[in-house]
Order: structure tokens, then sequence, then C-alpha cells
């Protein structure tokens, strides 16, 4: 579905004509996917999209119907997940709870039969790089959250593997300590540069750590991309609607054209079009859905130029740092956001301008972007 | 707009209100009658059911310390005049079954004989089998499940001629191999079901860590499972070792009498008419056959708490 596989570097893992189903039920189909050398992929979506499972294909913790994996160019498709060069992390740390910290790093090393000083070596520099050479003769259950997701990825860490595979490892995490930890991870995914593919269904994890995401939905790729392409050109509807909080505003109309100029047309009020980047036509009369987010609406004294419309304030959500405003206007509801120190009464009139060099036009039955 | 910011938050005055003084009324914990009638039904339901057990017990132990002259005079529930622990010997070592007259002793011995193997034998297996049930899923496994299911709703009484017959054939009839043999297989149905539903509570992400760490079926059966299953362990072995140490149909069907077990042995000695019914031998050799699974009971009880709790890992 996805041929955008450049020139960049060799694909570290490959995944070709992947299929896998659970009796009648298709889980994935004909998936194709290529992962960069070094990079940080990111499976982002729903629960039941298929993620984890594509996540356990590769770990080969699940055996595909069809298809085949390549990591590091070697056909792995029926190899043990030992000795596939890989390195996973779960979402409740899979801890062996009966050994120490220090055993739990070295037990894929001690089941390899690896030489005893090796071994030393290995888990000192893990817990060296992750900090947690204090904890090294804890069991897990007198470690806190963080310290054991730490203990489980000093696990993958030890194993010397070419790719790190993270099955939503900060989910059982409290809000703070997910913030800190992603940006250890990232900070990991710099120091190393080892090939890492995490799966998440929560967005801001996808947008921070991500080189590309991957949007997965009903097993499909949605769209792979780098953060800034996903979230300003999502490529459908579904994307659209996935990526961002508050989410983008969805307003239902049809094209037209005006004095030889395309707009949008929606319960009689008309909006110019200027500056949309269309991939193809805009023919007047067809049936679209226009996107936008929260902040590429602008009010009142952040209105640069083009056209202005009025609308009225239908309800006001201050949220610290940032407003968010639902204006009423040309029968839609609409989020703006802007600055936390800018407060409007419900009722007040304000005048608004869509910057449509931001904005998304969908097909209004495919839902594919125009 | 500046209104809203100014909402009604006198803080400080609340507060130094609520610090200084309690007013007259309720306060603190809740006082509670001690003799409410929830309590009385409680506790005397209680009472009663631990009355009903205790008092047969009470008389068994009462009558197994007199001697025949004071049992003779009828009041069993009166504590012995004089204690004596011969019926307890006698119990032990004398006592005839119409065969031989050394007591409950030999069936003690082959007893422990057939309990020992049989529950490793069978808690061995069916601790492997659960664990491939549950983590080694292979086709036909379920199918595979249900069938052994099923075989625990089996009577035994359907089987007995059946397994006479096999174990003839054997040439294990009338050993104590072909009692042990029989005592695995039945314990198999139901200790596989419950090593299965265990191993099926762990969490399948440590099966999973460990298969990526390079561990096969054995090293993750003995280096990750077991460490984390001793309450199962515990459980299951209290079940086998008071259900065949407390069989009798199986025991008195494929042994001979020089290998029956302490059930049957006990039963040939109190139902042996041989003169005079010796009440307080009787009473004796029942409290020493019914002891060891009580033993088993308070010694694990303890043990299996602790088990729970030691075994017990948040994720």
């Amino acid at each position: 579905m996805l041929n955008n596989v450049s020139t960049r570097t060799q694909s570290s893992v490959s995944i070709r004509d992947l299929s896998l189903s659970f009796g009648s039920v298709k889980v994935l189909e004909n998936l194709n996917l290529d992962i960069y050398d070094g990079e940080f992929l990111v499976l982002l979506g729903s629960s039941g999209c298929g993620k984890s499972t594509l996540l356990n294909c590769i770990a080969g913790l699940l055996e595909p119907t069809d298809g085949q994996i390549f990591i590091k160019d070697k056909n792995v498709t029926w190899e043990e997940p030992k000795d596939r060069g890989i390195g996973m992390v779960f979402q409740s740390y899979a801890l062996y709870p009966q050994m120490t910290v220090e055993k739990n790093l070295s037990f894929g090393l001690r089941v390899a039969k690896i030489p005893k000083a090796e071994i030393d070596r290995r888990v000192a520099r893990a817990s060296g790089i992750l900090q947690i050479e204090p904890l090294l003769k804890r069991k897990p259950s007198e470690l806190s959250g963080g310290q054991r997701q730490r203990v489980a990825i000093g696990r993958a860490l030890v194993r010397d593997v070419d790719v790190f595979l993270f099955d939503e490892p900060l989910s059982n995490l409290d809000a703070k300590l997910r913030s800190e930890l992603r940006v250890e991870i990232k900070r990991l995914h710099q120091a190393l540069k080892n090939t890492m593919i995490y799966v998440t269904h929560d967005q801001i994890e996808a947008l921070t750590l991500a080189d590309r995401i991957a949007i997965m939905k009903s097993g499909v790729i949605q769209q792979l991309d780098d953060p800034v392409t996903i979230y300003n050109k999502p490529r459908n509807r579904f994307v659209a609607a996935f990526i961002g909080s508050p989410a983008m505003n969805f307003l239902t109309g049809e094209l037209a054209e005006e004095g030889g100029r395309a707009v949008f047309r929606t319960n009689g009020v008309s909006f110019s079009l200027d500056g949309y980047d269309a991939s193809e036509p805009m023919k007047g009369g067809r049936k679209v859905t226009l996107g936008v987010r929260p902040e590429h609406i602008k009010v009142d004294g952040d209105i640069a130029g083009g056209e202005v419309h009025e609308a009225v304030v239908d309800i006001e959500e201050p949220m610290g740092a940032d407003n968010l405003l639902w204006l009423k206007h040309a029968g839609h509801t609409m989020s703006v956001r802007i600055g936390g120190a800018r407060r409007y009464a419900v009722g007040a009139k304000v005048r608004l301008a869509f910057d449509m060099t931001m904005a998304s036009l969908f097909d209004a039955e495919t839902e594919e972007r125009i | 707009m500046d209104k809203s910011l100014t909402m009604p938050v006198s803080g400080p005055a609340i507060s130094a209100q609520a610090g200084s003084r309690l007013e007259a009324g309720p306060q603190g914990k809740r006082p509670r009658k001690r003799l409410s009638s929830r309590n009385i039904i409680v506790y005397g339901a209680l009472g009663f059911a631990a009355l009903y057990y205790l008092v047969p017990l009470y008389v068994m132990v009462v009558t197994s310390l007199k001697g025949m002259p004071e049992i003779r005079l009828g009041n069993i529930f009166s504590p012995p005049m004089e204690i004596t622990f011969e019926p307890w010997v006698k119990a032990w070592a004398e006592a005839c079954t119409g065969l031989n007259c050394d007591g409950l002793s030999r069936g003690f011995w082959n007893s422990v004989r057939i309990t020992v193997p049989s529950v490793i034998v069978s808690i061995a297996i069916a601790s492997v089998n659960g664990y491939a049930l549950a983590n080694w899923r292979f086709k036909g496994s379920e199918i595979f499940f249900t069938i052994l299911i099923v075989g625990a709703f089996i009577p035994y009484q359907v089987m007995i001629y059946p397994i006479v017959i096999v174990l003839r054939e054997m040439g294990l009839y009338g050993t104590l191999y072909g009692l042990i043999l029989v005592h695995s297989i039945f314990g198999m149905p139901i200790q596989t079901l419950l090593f299965r539903n265990y191993f099926v509570s762990l969490p399948e992400e440590l099966f999973k860590a460990a298969r990526i760490d390079g561990a096969g079926f054995w090293q993750i059966y003995f280096r990750i499972m077991l460490p984390m299953s001793l309450p199962i362990f515990v459980v299951s072995m209290i079940l086998q070792t008071t259900g065949i140490w407390n069989d009798f149909l199986f025991g008195v069907v494929f042994t001979r009498p020089d290998t029956y077990p302490m059930t049957v042995q006990l039963n040939n000695i109190v139902n042996s008419v041989q003169g005079v019914k010796e009440y307080n031998v009787n009473m004796a050799a029942t409290l020493l056959t019914g002891a060891v699974p009580l033993i088993v009971y308070f010694v694990s009880g303890r043990l299996f708490v602790r088990g729970i709790a030691a075994g017990a890992v948040k994720g």
C-alpha cells in the first residue's frame, strides 16, 4: 500500500505480505512495512487494530499465516524468538518475580551459556546506562513501576540485539513517570542508535518519540510518515481524527466555484480555499469534508488577513496555558485554541479566519485526502 | 470576566472554624453493640457447627484413653478416671484382623509406600501437563483438555473391572506398584485442571519474555514457572495426600492382604469379631488412621497461606 521506501539506508526490519488470522478472523492482511536501520518506528492505533499482533509476529511469539519477515536481511519467518536478534519490553514489565534484578538481567545470557565475565560486563554496562546499579540485588516486588520498567529495558539491552521491540511499555505508569521515561527512551535511542519498534495507543508518545509513525486500523496501515506530515497532512479522515488533541474540526459541505476560485460551501456559507495545497483539481459540486485543527483557526487579533467570518462563543474551556473556545458558525460548532490569557464571555461575537494552508480536505465518500 | 476569578473561595475562614472545637453529638468511631441479634446468630451458628464436629471427636479421644471396665459403665461423655495408653499401643502393634495380629503398623507403612510415590508421580506429571496445556497450545490441545475433564466425572466403579484385567495382564495386580499406578492415573484429570488453571492465571508476558530470553520448554518450566507455583503445589499435595491416604475402594480391590493400606487394615480390625468388641482399641485405631491427613492439613495449611503471600507479585 505504501511505497515510499526511499534511498535512505538499508532496511533493518522488513515485513512482506504478512497475513495472520485466528480461525476466520483476519487480524493482519498482506501487510508490508520496511523499517530503516536505526529508525524509531511507532505503531499507533486503538486497541484491536493489530499493532501488538504485528509486534508479536516480528518477535516470533506469534506465527504468521502467510508472508515473510526479514531482520537484517535474514529471513527469520521460521526462526525462534531468541535467534532473531531482538529484545522486547512488555507493558506489564514481565520481570521474573523470584529473581533479583541482576538475575533478571542475566537470565537470557545464562540460558545462552555465555561466560561469567562477559555476563558481568554486559550487566554492568546496561545497569550503568539505565542507572539501576543500586537496585541490582533487589527483587522486582521491591521496585517501583518506573524502576521495574527500567529493568525490563535493561533485559533487552544486555542481549546486544539489533532491534528493540516495545509493547506499550509506559501504559502501566502514572502520567508523571510516563513523561519522564518517555524522555529517557528517546535519549536511549539517541545514544544506542538501534532500530526500535514501539507500539502505543498514546498519540503524544507517538508524536514525541517517532522518526516515523505507522497508524493502523483493522490490521491495515493507514499512513506511514514522519510525525509532522502525519499531523499536518493526514492521508485520510481516520488519521486526521485520530491524531491531535483537542481533535480536528470537521465541517461537511461541498466544493464550489465563485469568481473562478475554488471555495468550500457549507450551510450557505462559503469559505475561500486560497492557499490550500490540493493534490487533484477541485471540481465544483463534489461532496467533501473540511478539516481544520483548533490552532489553525485564527481569532480577532491573530488574524493576519484573508477572508474573515463572524462567530458566536458557545462555551469556553480554560486549560491553563491554552484556552479552548467553542464557536458557532455556519451551523457548525468548532473548537479554537487561543492563548490562556485571552478570555471571552459566552455569547460574545468574535471574528475568525481559517488558515487554509494548514487545512485538510477529504472526499466525503472515500474519506481520502484531496 | 474577572468575576469568574473571584468565586467564593473564603478558605482561611472555614479552616479556622473547623480546627477549633467539636460540637456535641456523634463523633469518631461509631459504637457497636456486643450483643446484637446479628452477633448472636453468627456466633451461635459457628458454635453449634463446632460442637457438632467436636463432640464425636471428644468421645473418641476419651474412649480411647479408658480401659474396657470403665467403658462398660456406659458414660461415654465422662472423662477417663484412669488414663491408659494401652488401647493405642494395642491398636498400633497388636490388634488382630483375622489374618494376622500385628495391628495397624503394617497398614501404616503400606499406606506410606502407596501415598508418597503416588503423590509425587501424579503431581509431577500433572504439573507438566497443566503447563503444556496452558502455555504451549498445540493443535487439538483444547479437545485433549476437554477429554481429560470428562475423565474427572466418570464414576470410579465403572472402571474397576477393566483396570483389574489391565493390571493382571501387566503383572502388577496385587502389588503396591499397581495401586500407585492407579492412583496416579486417577488423580490426573483434576490435578491437570488445577495446574492448567493456575498457569493460565500467571501473566502470559512472563512466558513470552522467557522465550525471547531463549529459554526452552523445560527451562521455562523449572526456572520460571516452578518457583512461582508453590501455592498450587501445596494445594495439590494436600488434595492428593488426603485423597490417596483415605482411599478404601482401590486399596481393597487392587492389593492383597499383606499390602493392604491402613484404611483397609482399620476396617478389618474394627469389623473382625473375636469375642468382646474393644471399643477403646477401635477408637485409637481410627484416630491413628485419621492422624496423617489431619497433620497434613495443619502443617501445610500454614505453608499454603505463606505460599500465597510469597507468590503474590503485583504487575
